[in-house]
């Protein structure tokens, strides 16, 4: 026995473990329910018996508890379905020593590649990969995802049951795609762990603009990813540096009072540096890993914020040919968007309008083309069109940090009318 | 595992199309069949739905309708019935039905009462 742990302690072991250990409990007994019902009873387990001082190997000590538990549930149903035989193998075992339990951490197999696919997977609707992604892998529990959604716990639970039901129901595999799956597959589970991000980075709805915790989780998951792939692949370079370098961001995206500062007024030397400088290395090793993708575009482009001082000296005629070249891969009327703003920033809003207008159709419902369109009447002094886009925007917006922000720009042209 | 894969297409397209296309068309049927023989189990293609009937039974009385049992642009053309270890191999063989180049495939599971 080696130190002691305390409940607080407990908890943080329990999230740095919890996807690898219930990543072997799935393979070992094909179940993702069982899985996470014997390793919820493990880590209560581990609360009592480690009151006198930690096992020698945390993890194996987690490990082969949850796995007799597991034995022992199967014994019993086997009781009563005939499957005995079937078990066989597995109930020959004792009581593992200590010694055993350190071998059994030295083996602990890691499957968390196969997880992440299994719930990655695009049989399950894109919700339900999101919330079994936090939390098989993250070990985030029902509550905590329902609350970083805004839905209720019972609705998130019923994702959840869902999601498992049609994994067992549908035979969806646990399984790392073959070599010519793969690109495709790791394009889908980036697409979760992007929305994991983007969710964190700018929640769509709710009292706070960045949801922190939802970010280092995108962030800690894409890492995971990148060390258990064999190969490196450069759109997953080049994710990782765009969220690192988003992230780096988030201390001054918000004011004290927690109010929206926009890039233009952001206090730059609040930005995470060691942050920017690990997002730049990966966003350059992307950029030169060959053709680039749909991710290490947007990375460039954030990678150009970041070499800037201010936005006067942002090489805005650059981010416009990336976004060129983003919307030939990713056609979306939302990078046209993005596209068109900056074209304001580098020619001015009188160039611009037009490219923002000629998306109304697309984009009349999204309170940011309401936004950016209002922008560019303040700018050219159409105050009366600039309030209007405003009003349009504020009726869209649902994160009450930016309807706060929408409100100010509000009042501001209201209380210039005079002049 | 079993799955049965539905397929989903306009049928004014299959209608319309000149002898040459439909023959090309039936013969990538054949194809298909021939490639993926030893995990099909059966499969069927359908007469359009204007020969379709529909039928409830309410109260112990027969109640019958001309036409499918909901009139939609995209309708049942065809099933194969297949054996498949899980959910991607039903998948990768769903994609190579020629109608998923124009229409749809549900892939369901069988279920199996034990």
């Amino acid at each position: 026995m080696i130190g002691t742990l305390d409940p607080a302690g407990l908890a943080r072991l329990c999230r740095a473990e919890w996807g690898r250990l219930l990543s072997v409990l799935i393979r070992d007994f094909g179940d993702f329910d069982l899985a996470e019902e014997v390793l919820q009873n493990a880590f209560a387990s581990a609360l009592v018996e480690w009151t006198a001082g930690l096992p020698a190997s945390p993890r194996g000590w987690l490990y082969s508890t949850a796995r007799h538990d597991a034995i022992d549930q199967l014994r019993r149903r086997a009781r009563f379905v005939e499957k005995q035989a079937a078990l066989a193998d597995l109930i020959g075992e004792e009581t593992p020593s200590a010694e055993e339990i350190l071998e059994e951490e030295r083996s602990v197999p890691d499957e968390r590649l196969r997880l992440i696919f299994t719930c990655c997977h695009p049989a399950l609707a894109a919700d339900a990969q999101v919330a079994l992604t936090l939390r098989t892998l993250c070990g985030l529990t029902t509550e905590e995802i329902a609350r970083a959604f805004l839905v209720p716990t019972t609705t998130m639970a019923q994702r959840l049951v869902r999601a498992k039901a049609k994994i067992r129901g549908a035979a969806i595999p646990y399984r790392v795609p073959s070599a010519e799956e793969l690109p495709e597959r790791l394009a889908e589970v980036m697409e979760v762990l992007y929305l994991v991000y983007n969710e964190g980075h700018s929640a769509s709805q709710g009292g706070a603009l960045v949801r922190g915790d939802l970010c280092a989780e995108a962030i800690r998951l894409t890492r995971q990813l990148r060390a258990l792939l064999a190969q490196p692949v450069p759109e997953l370079d080049a994710l990782l540096g765009l969220m690192l370098l988003g992230d780096a961001r988030r201390a001054a995206r918000v004011d004290c009072s927690g109010e929206l500062v926009l890039l233009a007024d952001q206090d730059r030397s609040r930005w995470n540096r060691a942050q920017i400088d690990e997002g730049m290395v990966l966003v350059q090793a992307a950029l030169r890993g060959g053709p680039a993708g749909p991710y290490a575009l947007e990375a460039a482009i954030a990678a150009v914020h970041m070499e800037a001082s201010g936005v006067d000296d942002t090489d805005w005629r650059q981010i416009v040919g990336l976004y060129d070249r983003l919307l030939v891969l990713h056609p979306s009327p939302v990078v046209a968007l993005n596209r068109a703003v900056a074209v304001a920033m580098a020619e001015g809003p009188e160039a611009a309008l037009p490219l923002v207008d000629e998306l109304e159709t697309e984009l009349s419902d999204y309170h940011l083309w309401h936004a950016a369109r209002a922008d560019l009447m303040r700018r050219l002094e159409r105050r009366a069109d600039a309030v209007a886009s405003y009003r349009h925007a504020h009726a869209r917006a649902q994160n009450d940090v930016e309807r706060r922000f929408l409100e100010r720009r509000l009042a501001e042209l209201l209380s210039a009318k005079g002049k | 595992m079993q799955y049965l894969l539905l397929i989903y297409e306009e049928e004014n397209r299959f209608a319309s199309l000149p002898k040459a296309e439909l023959n090309a068309e039936l013969a990538e049927y054949r194809a298909f069949g021939a490639e993926y023989s030893k995990a099909i189990l059966g499969g069927n293609a359908l007469k359009p739905t204007r020969t379709a009937t529909t039928l409830r039974v309410r109260n112990g009385k027969r109640l019958t309708t001309d036409g499918p049992f909901a009139e939609t642009k995209e309708t049942l053309g065809g099933f194969y019935l297949v054996e498949a270890d899980d959910l991607d191999r039903a998948l990768a063989i769903a994609a190579k039905i020629p109608g998923a180049r124009f229409g749809s495939i549900e892939v369901r599971p069988i279920e199996t009462f034990s």
